[in-house]
């Protein structure tokens, strides 16, 4: 159990420069081997409107943004007008007193009054390390903490920058312990570091790690994150990163280089994947490995950039005209993130098709803690039955006529094999030549669609490229229970929303007295029916959470399953669920008062 | 545990077997249309590829659809038949992912020109090594003669039964302009100096753009080879200088008693994309690299993030 859990809140308007403060405190705390997660709500501009950055930090398991706050530091007056409510008993503002007005907390929060012009003599830009100084004071944090880290941000640019911060951080350090009531606990040491990351850079590693060497994009929040990582590390790392002119152009130029035999890898946004749509059908026609991540966002159509949902589902389950086989799977965390794709690249590999990955907002764009060992770069490689000129794969030598392949009947790329999977040459390879067509296609790749339809052989090839899916089910990880087998409630979640539906079980047990459990869908296509519907049938209450207005999952699960559950928790206002959310929402389902939930979001953002 | 692989340059894995002119035929005879211009664009391609020595397996051609954009399926190359307008996407990847291979993409006006139109532009920007070879019917052939973005104004077509009234574009002038580093045109009717004007681009490196009239003899009844024969002059009979980028716009925008084809416009002094990719340096092509990164550079993406 957790000693130490607490969060802090940081709003002002975009440009105001929350994010640096934030960084500051979020490996402030990791380093002292705390888990965070760190969740910004900002709009779609540059400057102006209002950001609020929430940190919460734990010396147990931190899943969610959590449920209350105990620290404001509002850097306007707009954020101090707007969240000050949502502070409690023991919780505490701190502010510029010399800008801003405290409103009427309620009752015990201590109002924390930083006279900055005069702490600061005047420097307007040492204002937000005079705050986080009194931060980690009340906190318990050795200043030595801070000194470190405003060293090594400043180091570049001089020591005097270097002792004018650490001088005013002093400053601010000294006026807390004077003047105001430091919390009841510390923010601990536990004496191991941890790495803090975003689920952007998260599904960027993984993509590292699964030996990508190709990756394009066209820029749409919240997905570009993983194309600035990856640009930003491509020449050191040896990988060919672009920015293409649209999305179109973006799916097409992965699947050409992965026809080459690289791995190949993008991210988008619903939009753009819905630009990429007729691609990937390509993708499962022609057979060619590519990991595509779809960022989702509040949609449609532009939608709210800057803000989550989980409403891609139907979309990327429709996602190309006709029948292919795909891959489908969501994340449930960062760290999940990372460790997925390699599994999902050698899962494309050797099946020969697209795999889609269903992230958030939530998941990419949060920051979480993640212990460093845990970012294991050395995973398992399996690229299946690939046939390159450097032995990289199966089944190549050297060829009688380097100019075959099609040609000769010496090759077929198509061949209908028992499984389904025909081995892959890639071009550049001597006596494999073939073509990779769009068009329905026979055994040696030869197209059947215009003047030689054969429906025996369309038949033979629609069922080749689907017999292939009927081995990944016993491949991939099936859900599992979590919780007491025995519980008067089932919640069922998919991705990103693990995390929160964990905490509001354990909410559920110890505060309320009822009995939970949850049960966390990771992978989509394929799925696992019998197993959910074997799990499922046992619950007496199923309720399924999701971030979306029409019960995409709920559709889905009934489609497969023929379950339908009793009760839904949807949100759909752009926030992510935070734990009482659903804990409140449980609570009013088992007394009967609604089947279906729809929480309102209390901060107003 | 990443799987280790030296990489070894695919053409040191080809057995020496004489090429004829006969290696590049498919067993697949095109199902084009008796006197379809594509027919002689094929040839010629398959003739400039011998006649430059280039093995078939170290050679993609990569089409989009249409009638035109069957050619690969013609062809004894490795081969991409795509999506409609989306070839050069696909031509850059695959050049991107191994550029030791030789890339041609080929297809017909309204795969380039029209649904395509934004890849087009914006791969003669990136100036990537590859050769693009459009069949310039003016007209959609696959989908039985509607009118394309190359079609003149005023022609009749399925879609435009009362003429159509829009302006055509010209895409010549619009691939100096784009970025081409080598632009011709030919015609099916002259198919030696189209093979000359092929060897020439697929040669060059960078964008090599050749526009060729192509006619369809089922559905244009403006454009065809009795409208082009007496009115094509090669460039190199008027005395085009093709380093001269004035004179190649003049020239492109020609349309009249007389129509050049020829090789409007050529630079040599632009890198392509590949050459301008320190990734491309050293260690091959892309596809062929060992997976996965060292230690040391595993430790040191850690490290920032602590
Ligand atoms: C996305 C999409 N839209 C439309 C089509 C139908 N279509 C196939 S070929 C073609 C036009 C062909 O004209 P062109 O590219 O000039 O080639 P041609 O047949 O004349 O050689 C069209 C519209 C398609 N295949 N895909
Ligand atoms: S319809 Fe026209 S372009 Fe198509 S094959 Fe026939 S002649 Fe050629």
């Amino acid at each position: 159990m957790a000693k130490v859990d607490f969060a802090i809140g940081i709003g002002g308007e975009a440009g105001q420069g929350i994010a640096t403060p934030g960084d500051i405190l979020a490996r402030i705390f990791a380093r002292r081997g705390l888990n965070l997660n760190a969740y910004n709500a900002y709009q779609s501009l540059i400057r102006g409107g209002h950001t609020f950055l929430t940190i919460r930090a734990s010396d147990g398991p931190v899943r969610s943004m959590g449920d209350k706050l105990d620290i404001l530091i509002p850097l306007n007056q707009d954020t101090m007008d707007r969240h000050l409510r949502l502070l409690g008993a023991g919780a505490c503002v701190l502010f510029d007193s010399d800008k801003i007005k405290p409103g009427v907390p309620a009752e015990g929060v201590q109002v924390c009054p930083l006279p900055i012009k005069q702490l600061t003599a005047g420097n307007k830009l040492a204002a937000n390390t005079v705050a986080i100084a009194a931060t980690l004071q009340m906190l318990g944090v050795e200043f030595k903490a801070l000194e470190d880290a405003l060293t090594r941000i400043f180091k570049r640019k001089g020591d005097a920058v270097v002792s004018e911060n650490v001088g005013f951080a002093q400053t601010g350090y000294d006026y807390a312990a004077a003047n105001f009531k430091a919390f009841p606990f510390k923010a601990p040491n536990l004496g191991k570091g941890n790495a803090v990351l975003t689920g952007n850079m998260a599904l960027a590693l993984g993509g590292i790690a699964a030996g990508v060497k190709f990756y394009a994009a066209y820029p749409m929040s919240p997905s570009t994150g993983v194309l600035m990582y990856m640009a930003s590390h491509a020449r050191e790392l040896g990988m060919m990163v672009r920015q293409v002119e649209d999305e179109i152009g973006v799916m097409n130029m992965v699947i050409g280089a992965a026809h080459t035999g690289c791995r190949s890898m993008c991210a988008t946004s619903g939009g753009g994947f819905a630009l990429m749509t007729e691609a990937i059908g390509m993708a499962g026609m022609i057979e060619a490995p590519v990991v595509c991540i779809d960022v989702q966002r509040a949609g449609p159509a532009t939608g709210v950039p800057t803000k989550t949902e989980q409403g891609d589902l139907w979309q990327i389950l429709g996602a190309g005209q006709g029948d292919f086989p795909r891959i489908i799977v969501a994340p449930k965390d960062t760290l999940d993130a990372f460790q997925t794709i390699p599994e999902l690249f050698n899962l494309c590999d050797k099946y020969q098709c697209p795999g889609l990955v269903l992230s958030d907002l939530l998941i990419s764009e949060g920051t979480a803690s993640v212990d460093p060992k845990d970012l294991d770069f050395k995973v398992k490689i399996d690229r299946g039955e690939l046939i390159m000129p450097n032995g990289n794969g199966n089944g190549n030598g050297a060829a009688a006529n380097p100019f075959g392949g099609a040609n000769d009947n010496a090759y077929l790329r198509y061949k209908n094999t028992e499984s389904g999977i025909s081995p892959r040459a890639v071009p550049g390879m001597p006596g494999h030549i073939h073509v990779a067509a769009t068009d329905e296609h026979d055994e040696d790749g030869t197209l059947i669609s215009d003047e030689f339809t054969n429906p025996a052989k369309r038949r033979m090839m629609v069922e080749k490229r689907a017999r292939k899916m009927e081995t990944v089910l016993a491949q991939i990880a099936p859900p599992k229970l979590v919780g007491p087998e025995q519980a008067e409630v089932t919640l069922v979640g998919w991705g990103s929303t693990e995390g929160v539906i964990r905490e509001a079980v354990e909410k559920l047990a110890a505060e309320e007295g009822i009995v939970a459990n949850q049960l966390a869908v990771k992978w989509i296509v394929p799925f696992h029916a019998d197993e959910i519907a074997h799990l499922l049938t046992r619950s007496k209450r199923i309720i399924i959470v999701e971030n979306n207005f029409s019960g995409q999952f709920a559709r889905y699960l009934r489609s497969e399953t023929g379950i339908a559950a009793h009760g839904h928790i949807r949100k759909y206002d752009g926030e992510p669920f935070m734990p009482h959310h659903i804990v409140n929402a449980v609570k009013s389902q088992i007394a009967g008062q609604t089947e279906l939930s729809v929480p309102e979001h209390e901060v107003m953002v | 545990m990443s799987t280790v692989v030296d990489p070894i340059p695919a053409t040191t894995l080809a057995p020496a077997t004489a090429l004829t002119k006969d290696t590049y035929k498919n067993k697949v005879h095109p199902d084009w249309c008796p006197g379809c211009g594509d027919f002689s664009v094929l040839a010629a391609l398959q003739m400039a590829l011998f006649e430059l020595g280039l093995q078939p397996h170290q050679v993609v051609v990569i089409s989009g659809i249409g009638c035109s954009s069957n050619l690969p399926g013609y062809i004894n190359t490795y081969g991409m038949h795509t999506l409609h307008g989306r070839s050069l996407a696909v031509a850059t990847g695959v050049k991107l992912g191994n550029h030791e291979l030789k890339v041609i993409a080929t297809g017909g006006d309204g795969d380039g020109f029209g649904i395509g139109g934004n890849h087009f532009m914006h791969t003669m920007r990136r100036n990537v090594d590859l050769t693009y070879i459009v069949m310039d019917n003016q007209i959609y052939g696959l989908t039985t003669g509607q009118t394309s973005p190359t079609s003149r104004k005023g022609m009749k077509t399925k879609s435009t039964p009362h003429g159509n009234v829009e302006n055509p574009i010209n895409p010549i002038p619009m691939a100096i302009v784009g970025g081409a580093t080598y632009v011709a045109r030919g015609f099916s009717g002259k198919q030696k100096h189209l093979i000359e004007l092929m060897k020439g681009a697929i040669m060059h490196k960078g964008f090599s753009f050749v526009d060729v009239f192509s006619p369809c003899v089922t559905y244009n009844k403006d454009n065809t080879y009795q409208f082009f024969n007496p009115k094509v002059k090669a460039l190199d009979d008027l005395g085009h200088d093709p380093s001269d980028f004035h004179k190649a716009m003049d020239r492109g925008y020609q349309w009249n008693e007389e129509i050049p084809i020829g090789l409007f416009w050529k630079r040599t002094d632009l890198p392509s994309l590949e050459e301008s990719e320190p990734v491309l340096d050293e260690g091959g092509p892309l596809a062929f690299r060992k997976l996965g990164i060292t230690d040391e550079q595993a430790q040191g993406l850690i490290k920032e993030l602590v």
